[in-house]
Order: structure tokens, then sequence, then C-alpha cells
């Protein structure tokens, strides 16, 4: 290059390239960075530690003191109906902004089954994966928490939770998501959830999710007229911390029917081709530019006058 | 001082126009709607609720306005990119309105968010980087950016700084490829952003494909809008053409018009591709089955039909009735995906209340006043425009000084 006049055309054209080259050096480089910030965030999958709550819907009846004990534990308002008042369950209600969580009952095939709902704490939660600034946090003991300092209130969580879960506070200036934390911060006290302690039934089993499912499966195993063959829980949307066990069928009791995929999936394939396109259309597209750029200098001998401005 | 009102203001005889005085009264009630989500919150202008999260602002402010913004890429592409300068009076009005169009969409997001002050925590603190809406929002910021870089040369002619003009342009190849390619990204993830509700999505809407039907069919709003867009500004606003400039606007309708042409029938046929893979035809015989053929038919086959006609017999003015056809048609599309379909199985299915469109109007009332207001004083229809000059900007300042 040194043996040839600075003006040359052939200097001109491969200082350029190496600087073309440079450039989508530096955004190969950052999209690479980008990617592992991708592979670090990872949500976690059920280990050792991942607690969950068995729901035994047969020995469930209905008594509400579940969504008293989440009240007070979570410090929410009051309710117009008081918890001992049984005509709340004439109709079938939702969690809410000051409910957390609720109890239904339904008549299946004349036979009355009552039904707890709550954050199911995904393995893998739809609603962290979706978060723009993931103020759904994944914790190790299985429970997603949400930090209120982050959220944006965008309410991609409610669009994306198959369960309906997080609810906006639609009322206040400055609104908020409100969920069940799985009493988190009982639970780093070493307390189980409140609700599971205030169940006088039994209905409600805390421990590892990896026993509860063993148990949830003897159960059906030791008594199997009792139970509908299935562990709500154990693989829909790729496993929750709450499990489910029923004397009919899951839809019937307003749990939706998914299939194993986990929620992060659906959206994994379209975001692995971000850094392709970030790649692959530059080149394309200045390629593109080439061909047509020298067309034009053959023709018209100019090649910058026009297409700049 | 009174120059300087004239130069920011324009003639305020004539400021009372009927046209000025509803879009001034729609602007007001706008501004209330916002005064009132401030203080009493969203739910208390909005129909939406704990089941229907995202209404028309999403649907219309966001999806649509970002759909068809898609004019200032694909015509800066088709200039800079393939060469084609026949193309280059159309450039400088498609990146206007398509800034204008992403800004807006940043201030509909803004009144949808529950806590916009917060927005800049995204780059602050990026920690959501598995999410679709991390990378929306990051490509809208980046573009938005790059829309402004690829404007601002026509405001260094108008004050005729023709140096630091010349210096700038040497970026504008770079910045329509980079627009290029922070287009398809978040016109496509504006589509995977539904990817996330398998069970809420109507199935004949459904698709793995989404994000290139979203791709795709933007660039089939952005040309249409282009052709919708010049017709009308080169109408209203001749005044600002330079007696120099006298390239054919219905030729290039035409050209336009024969792009979409091809674009709506590869759009046509990806989306049949996703029907037949999805295997719902049981579904297309019920009311929600309707929806989609009207879409399929009407939004998208006859006006490819229609294109290629008005192309084939050289009608440009037929092409612009076609290009307003099909931009309805794409907003249909949006509409169906982010409120018709979504939810579909909910009863009462949501429907926006009258201040959700009130304020959507207003936004699209201010777009306007805002690209005209430019357009009156930029050089944006032609580059051959008398400019301000940076002299006739320090007498300004030296009389508004002296006073």
């Amino acid at each position: 290059m040194s043996t040839k006049p600075m003006n040359t055309p052939e200097k001109g054209a491969s200082s350029c390239s190496r600087r073309n080259f440079l450039k989508l050096a530096g955004i190969g480089g950052a999209v690479a960075l980008s990617d592992l910030a991708h592979a670090s965030e990872q949500t976690a999958s059920p280990g050792k530690g991942a607690k969950g709550v068995l729901v035994d819907t047969t020995l469930c009846v209905g008594c509400r003191q579940c969504e008293e004990a989440c009240n007070s534990a979570n410090r929410l308002p009051k309710p117009d109906k008081a918890f001992d008042d049984e005509s709340a369950l004439d109709e079938i209600r939702k969690t809410s902004p000051t409910a957390y969580t609720v109890v239904n009952r339904y008549n299946v095939n004349n036979v009355s089954v009552t039904r707890k709902q709550q954050c199911m704490h995904c393995v893998e939660p739809a609603c962290s994966s979706a978060c723009i600034i993931y103020a759904m946090e994944k914790q190790p003991n299985g429970a997603v928490t949400y930090r209120d300092d982050l959220c944006l209130g965008c309410r991609y969580c409610m669009v994306s939770c198959p369960f309906d879960m997080p609810k906006f506070e639609y009322s206040k200036a400055a609104p908020l998501i409100k969920k069940c934390q799985f009493c988190f911060d009982r639970q780093v006290e070493g307390l189980q959830p409140a609700c599971v302690e205030a169940c006088p039934m039994e209905a409600l089993k805390f421990g590892n999710r990896n026993e509860l499912i063993d148990e949830a499966k003897s159960r059906i195993y030791t008594q199997p007229n009792n139970y509908i063959h299935h562990v709500y829980g154990e693989h829909e949307a790729g496993g929750t911390s709450w499990l489910y066990l029923a004397n009919v069928p899951f839809e019937k009791l307003g749990l939706p029917m998914l299939n194993s995929k986990p929620y992060p999936e659906m959206t994994a394939g379209a975001m692995s081709t971000v850094p392709m396109i970030m790649l692959l259309w530059p080149v394309l597209l200045m390629g593109f530019h080439h061909f047509t750029s020298g067309k034009d200098d053959a023709h018209n001998g100019h090649s910058n006058s026009r297409h700049v401005r | 001082m009174k120059k300087l009102i004239h130069l920011f203001m324009g003639d305020p005889k004539k400021m009372f126009t009927p046209f000025n005085i509803v879009s001034g009264i729609i602007l007001a009630m706008g501004f209330t709607i916002i005064g009132m989500r401030l203080i009493y919150g969203i739910g208390a202008v909005t129909n939406l609720d704990q089941d229907t999260p995202w209404g028309l602002w999403i649907g219309f402010d966001v999806l649509c306005g970002v759909a068809l913004a898609a004019g200032g890429y694909s015509i800066a592409a088709t200039t800079h990119l393939f060469g084609l300068h026949k193309y280059e009076p159309l450039v400088r009005p498609a990146i206007l309105t398509g800034f204008l169009g992403y800004v807006l969409v940043v201030l509909g997001l803004v009144l949808d968010l529950g806590q916009p002050w917060r927005m800049p925590f995204v780059m602050l603190f990026p920690r959501g980087v598995t999410s679709v809406l991390f990378e929306v929002g990051m490509c809208v910021t980046a573009y938005t950016t790059v829309q402004l870089l690829e404007f601002i040369p026509a405001f260094w002619e108008w004050l005729g700084l023709e140096k630091v003009r010349q210096f700038w342009s040497r970026m504008t190849i770079w910045l329509a490829a980079i627009g290029v390619v922070l287009s398809t990204l978040h016109q496509s993830s504006l589509g995977s952003l539904f990817l996330m509700a398998p069970t809420k999505l109507h199935p004949l809407w459904y698709s793995n494909y989404l994000p290139v039907y979203f791709f795709v069919s933007s660039i089939i709003a952005g040309l249409s809008m282009v052709i919708v867009e010049s017709s009308v500004s080169h109408r209203l606003f001749s005044y600002r053409l330079s007696p120099g400039s006298h390239f054919d606007l219905d030729e290039l309708t035409l050209g336009l018009g024969k792009a979409a042409a091809a674009v709506l029938y590869v759009y046509f046929f990806i989306k049949l591709i996703g029907l037949a893979e999805g295997g719902h035809w049981n579904l297309l015989n019920t009311t929600y089955g309707y929806i989609f053929i009207t879409e399929m038919i009407g939004c998208i086959f006859i006006p490819c039909m229609l294109y290629v006609y008005g192309v084939r017999t050289q009608n440009a003015g037929f092409v612009r009735f076609v290009g307003l056809w099909t931009v309805l048609g794409i907003m249909f599309n949006r509409f169906n995906v982010s409120m018709v379909a979504l939810n579909w199985q909910l009863t009462p299915h949501y429907y926006p209340s009258w201040m959700e469109i009130m304020l959507s109007a207003s936004l699209v009332v201010l777009g306007i006043w805002v690209f005209r207001w430019i357009v009156n004083r930029l050089p944006i229809m032609s580059d051959e425009m008398p400019v301000v000059g940076t002299n006739t900007l320090k007498a300004l300042w030296a009389q508004a000084k002296a006073r």
C-alpha cells in the first residue's frame, strides 16, 4: 500500500473497506456481548431448594381462612364481605390488587368443589421473561417476586400470564402490579406462607416441590377413585410451584388447559434471530448499495453527490 | 419581535381556520384527558381492566403508529441503499412523517404506562434482556434517534450551513442501513409480543410467523402511507415546492404502487401458509372466521389486485385511493391482533372508551400540526427553498436583544 500514491482509487477503496470492516466488527462485538448477557439471565430450573404448595381440592371446604391470613399478612384493606360470610362463594371471584388469593366454589356434575387460586409461581415464569426490566424476579426458592421500585407499569406481564395473576392498580395515579409473593419475606424467616399456616383442613401442604409431586402421586396411587389421575402444575407451562389435585376435570375449576412448553420459549425463537439480523442485514444492505452505486458510477460518472443529502 | 412571532407562529390573522378550530378543540380535550389520567389513574379514562390490560392506546397509538411510520425506512432504503434515486423527493417528507410518528408513539406509550417517569430505567438498568418488549423499547429509542439524525440536514440547509450539512451527509448511507436493521427488529418484534398469549389470541391470528407478518406488512403500510402522505402534502403544500423541481409525483406514485402490490401478494400467501400450518379451517365459519376472511380478502387480496389494476392503467389517482384502502387494511390487522382477536373468549369484550378514542385523535392532530409547522419552515418538500440563513437569525436575535 505504501508504494502507491495516496490518491489512487485502490488505496481509497482498501482503507474504506478496512474502516467499514472495523465498524462491522464493532457491531458484531456488541451483539456478542448482548448475547452473553442473555445467557447469564436464564431463568432457574426447579432445583433442590425450590419450594411448592400442594393444593388438594378434595380436602378444601371453602372456609376462606387462607384468604383472611393472606389479607393480614400482606396488610391489605378489608374486603366488603367478611371472611366468614359464605355468600362470597356464590359468585366466581377473581384475584385483585387488594386480594392476592381467592377461593371459588365450582359446581361440577352436582358436586361442589372449592379451589383456592393465587399466583402459580411458574418454574419458568412468563411474566419474568416478558418484563421489560425483569421486575418479576424468579427466586431460588421458587417464588416469583415483584420489584415495585423498577416496574414501569406496561402490563405486558398481564398479557403474558396464562393464569391472569398480575393485577394492576387502575385507579391510582402511580399504579403498580400486585400479586401473591409466595410470602417470600416469611419464607426467608423460615416460616410457611400465611395461607398454608392458616388452613385448618391441611388442604394446603408446603414443602419441596419435588417431594410434593411424589406426595401427590402417592395420594393418587393409594386413593385412585378419589382423584383425577393428574397433578396439575407438574408439567403445565413448563411446571408451576403450586400443584393441584382434584376429583373433577381441572378445566372445570377455572384452570387453563396448557401444554408443557415453558412460556419463555414462545418468544425465544424470535429473539434468537436478533443477532442474526443485526449482523447479516448491514452486510447485505451495504452490498446492495455497492452494486447499485457502482452502476451509477459507470453511467453517470459520480457516486456520492446524489444519494448523499 | 413581530418578525420573530411571524417566523414561529405564522400569520396570526390566518390562524382561525375551520380545521384549526376543530383540531384545537380535540387537542384541548386530549390535554384534559391526560390531566385526568395523571390525577385519577388509567382506569378513570379507559375501558381497560384486569382481563384487558392493553387497548386502543397500544393497538392504535403504538402498533398502527409504528407500522404507518414505516415509510421512513422503506423510502430511505429504496433511495439510498437500492439506488433508486428518482424517489429522492419523497425521502424528506417520509422521514419527517416517520420521525413524528415515532415521537407520537412514544408519547402514546408514556400515557399508557403506569410509571412513565421510569422509562429511563430500561436503559439505566438493562435487566430484561430476554424480553421482547425490551428489544422493542431499545430499537424504537435508537430508531427515533436515527430518524432525527436523518432529518437534521434539512435543518442545516434552513440555516444555510452548507459545510455542516455536507459533513453531516456522510452518515446518510449508514443511517439508512441502521434504520433498516432497527426497523426489521422492532417492526417484527411488535408481532412477537403476542407470541406470549397463545391461549388468549384467537388461533386464526396466533402464528409463529407473527413477527414475519408484522415486518412484511409494515413495508406495505410504509409504502402505502408514503403514497397517501405525498399526495395530500403535495396538494396542501404545493406552494412550498420550488419552481425548479419538476419531478413527476404520478410516476413515483405508480412505482410505489407497483412495489406495494408485489409485497401485498407475498403477504397474502405467507398469511395463507400460516393458516394452513395452524390448521384451524373449521374456525373460518365462525364470527371470528368472517373477520379473518374480511382481513385476508378485503384488506390484502383486493387491494393487491386494485394496485395492479391502477398501475397497469397508469391511473395515479386510483393508486392513491388504493393506498388509503391499504393503510386502513393494515390498521384493521393491528386492531384485530391487539384488540378484537385478543381475549376473544372474554365476555363482555373490551371496546375503547370515548376518552381513549379522543386522546388517540388528539395525538394524530398534534402530529399534523407539528408536521405543518415544520413543512412551512424547513426545506422538506424541496431542497431548493430559500433559506432563513444565519444572517437573518442573527439580525432577528439582535433586534430581540435591543428590546
